[in-house]
């Protein structure tokens, strides 16, 4: 669409004015393209989040935590859709989108690559992995793009669920044997880098920041979210009795916040290419997951062409 | 792949929160007819008790105003200020009013 100057301005004081914007107003193209790549990032992130832990699903210890962990995986597929709806209203088709994410034209978040090799890693994912994607998400919920926002709103508020239950599990665990102690602290130990990398790569290396904070469309810079994520996370690891493995962790009375070591950028950079752990296997699942489906979408579509528009609803 | 996809309805989502409230638009989805709307508007968006009942419109049956918040459309009402109570002014003495 040709940008008329009165369009324009009239773009950025609704920004400026933390008013926000709708579907069908009028913005500049790259505001849009840069929407529907990170919705659609977010959306693949949450729809490819389901796997790692359902690992874990025929396998829980008790039926409560099966229960809770199935209740968990349904909130991952129903922010996923949020998310595909709220892309949608930038003319994009989610379709598009799913081919899109299994020909790997579009990047869902790094830390889904990595394995889930014993229960708890079901807990920390929801501590730390969670933990780290609340940090990220609640400023997102005052995005300037209304329909992103509002689904961010709905998805911090399950969000907190998510979070409390790895907790909860983890400390369920730690007040079990030895064993059942060492077996959280292994799934620490190799989900704390992952998961400060959530947040992308240092300020400096991040080249879109700038200007989605002048579009607010992101509120803070990669760096002091990850800062905010440590300082939260240390007196809870504290709390639970587990070691966070970085030698560098220390409390720096000047600037009240906890200093910590860099991470190893190289290797996200590495599970961003698609060398990751399970890479491959997340995508042929997904696709599997889709071809496998198939039937049950045609059979729906052929239902609808026989009953008509109302389906079996009277 | 997705194409018998591709050809669903789009469809807007209304829940009703509790009773006494009006339905509110939280979102949409697509489906094959509207049965299978309202099955999934279900699960998608009232997994927490959230509604006491739904609607599903297709998107394609909703006529909507022009994007435009400053629209002309609207300007009939910009300045009818006595259309407000706050426009009489009523000395502060006068009760119940």
């Amino acid at each position: 669409m040709e940008a008329s100057a009165e369009a324009q301005s009239r773009f950025e004081a609704v920004v400026a004015n933390e008013q926000r914007v709708e579907p069908r107003d009028w913005m500049p193209d790259a505001y849009r393209a840069t929407l529907v790549r990170q919705i659609a990032q977010h959306a693949h992130s949450e729809i490819i989040g389901m796997q790692p832990e359902g690992n874990w699903l025929t396998r829980a210890p008790s039926l409560r935590r099966k229960a809770i962990l199935l209740a968990k995986a349904q909130d991952e597929a129903g922010h996923g859709l949020y998310l595909y709806a709220a892309a949608e209203t930038l003319g994009v088709d989610r379709a598009e989108l799913t081919e899109k994410l299994i020909d790997g034209r579009q990047k869902y978040s790094s830390i889904f690559n990595y394995p889930t090799l014993t229960f708890a890693d079901v807990g920390v994912i929801g501590w730390l992995v969670d933990g780290a994607a609340i940090c990220n998400q609640v400023p997102l919920c005052r995005c300037s793009y209304g329909p992103y926002a509002r689904a961010m709103v709905r998805i911090c508020k399950e969000e907190s669920f998510h979070q409390r239950q790895g907790y909860e599990l983890l400390m369920t665990l730690m007040a079990g044997t030895e064993g059942q102690r060492r077996m959280v602290q292994d799934a620490v130990d190799r989900w704390w880098w992952p998961s400060l990398m959530m947040f992308g790569p240092p300020d400096g290396a991040s080249p879109n920041s700038e200007r989605s904070m002048a579009w607010r469309i992101k509120r803070h810079s990669n760096d002091e979210l990850r800062q905010r994520f440590v300082d939260m996370t240390v007196p809870q690891a504290e709390i639970l009795g587990v070691t966070l493995p970085d030698p560098a962790l220390a409390w720096n009375e000047e600037r009240g916040s906890w200093d910590f070591g860099e991470p190893d950028w190289s290797e996200l950079m590495q599970v961003i290419k698609g060398q990751g752990p399970c890479n491959a296997q997340r995508i042929d699942r997904r696709r599997a997951a889709h071809e496998d489906g198939a039937w049950v979408r045609e059979a729906a579509s052929a239902y609808a062409a026989k009953h008509g528009r109302k389906g079996s609803a009277q | 792949m997705s194409g018998e996809r591709a050809s669903w309805p789009l469809y807007e989502v209304f829940v009703r929160p509790r009773r006494g409230l009006n339905h509110v638009h939280v979102g949409s989805l697509h489906a094959a007819d509207d049965r299978m709307a309202l099955l999934a508007a279900r699960d998608l968006y009232t997994r927490r008790n959230e509604g006491v009942s739904l609607w599903v419109v297709r998107s394609d049956a909703i006529t909507a105003s022009s994007p435009d918040e400053q629209d002309p459309f609207f300007a009939p009402s910009g300045d009818k200020v006595y259309r407000h109570p706050t426009f009489y002014p009523i000395p502060e003495d006068v009760p119940h009013i």
